[in-house]
């Protein structure tokens, strides 16, 4: 394998590896939940995406044949990422979780007593 | 009378299932492609009853910019989002917005969302039952009327050129 090529699969492992980073690091940090589903839904999409090329890259120059099942990992998580999101932003408004009062626009299933001026914490904070 | 249409009601379906297929077989064996030649049959036509309506795709070169576009638009729209959820002095602003629906078809409704919860920024959290009306939440917005406009230009009219025109 040419040094090139080494160089360009680790320079897409490494930038993949920082996005889903940032991604984890939003669900970490943001300040309400419909926030921090942000980070996990998106930011691994890209990530993901260039661990896989990284991947196919390596097994093309290890193997000598390009080998296009990765594609279907993308496709899987194209397919269901969205709806995974979507499932969990419904179910959010529907237990009227709480959202910071920075949030514009309200929609009809929060009132306006849901709204925290403070960070909401994760639920499952004090019991472990 | 058994027709092309009667058991083979979604060419396009079939053949992206019998791809998957030989994808996941890891093979492309004669046995393989007859296998999933069967069950790229047999699958739509067990399905088949489930789905309310089968759309078709009028303008394949629109579907195809608006994939590729849709590609572009999640790398670089990943990059900013990055920027900001990394950015320690960050001052998001993030928004409900009730996005008024052009489209009809429930199958399309449900493309538009995916790609909109694909796009970085933006999450569709609920369809209104009346079908008219989507509601998303984003990361941080400036301008309410500006990401209406965007969506709209972007995502909507393409599929609807390719799906309902």
């Amino acid at each position: 394998m040419s040094i090139f090529v080494e160089a360009l699969i680790s320079l897409m492992l490494i930038t993949g590896g920082v996005f889903v980073f940032i991604g984890s690091l939003g669900m970490a940090h943001l300040r309400d939940f419909y926030m921090r589903l942000h980070g996990p839904t998106k930011a691994t999409t890209l990530g993901i995406g260039c661990m896989l090329i990284a991947s196919m890259g390596y097994f093309w120059s290890v193997d000598g044949h390009i080998d296009i099942q990765e594609l279907l990992i993308t496709l899987f998580l194209f397919i269901t990422a969205p709806v995974s999101a979507h499932l969990l932003a419904k179910t959010g408004l529907h237990l009227r979780l709480k959202h910071t009062q920075k949030t514009q626009g309200k929609p009809i299933e929060l009132r306006s007593e849901e709204v925290g001026d403070k960070p909401v914490p994760h639920p499952d904070k004090g019991h472990g | 009378m058994i027709t092309p249409r009667s058991w083979l009601p979604t060419p396009v379906l079939s053949l992206l299932l019998l791809g998957v297929w030989l994808l996941l077989a890891r093979s492309y064996a004669p046995g393989q492609i007859v296998l999933g030649g069967i069950l790229a049959i047999i699958i739509p036509l067990v399905t088949y009853q489930f789905w309310d309506t089968t759309l078709r795709i009028k303008k394949p070169w629109v579907l195809l910019r608006f994939i590729l576009r849709v590609l572009k638009d999640i790398v670089v729209a990943n990059f900013e989002v990055a920027c900001l959820v990394a950015n320690p002095w960050r001052r998001l602003t993030p928004h409900f917005i009730e996005y008024p629906l052009m489209l009809e078809e429930r199958f399309t409704i449900t493309l538009l969302a995916s790609t909109i919860s694909l796009t970085p920024g933006t999450v569709s959290a609920n369809l209104r039952l009346d079908g008219q009306s989507l509601l998303i939440h984003a990361l941080n917005v400036d301008d309410e009327e500006e990401l209406i406009r965007q969506i709209r230009e972007r995502y909507e009219r393409p599929l609807k050129e390719i799906y309902e025109c």
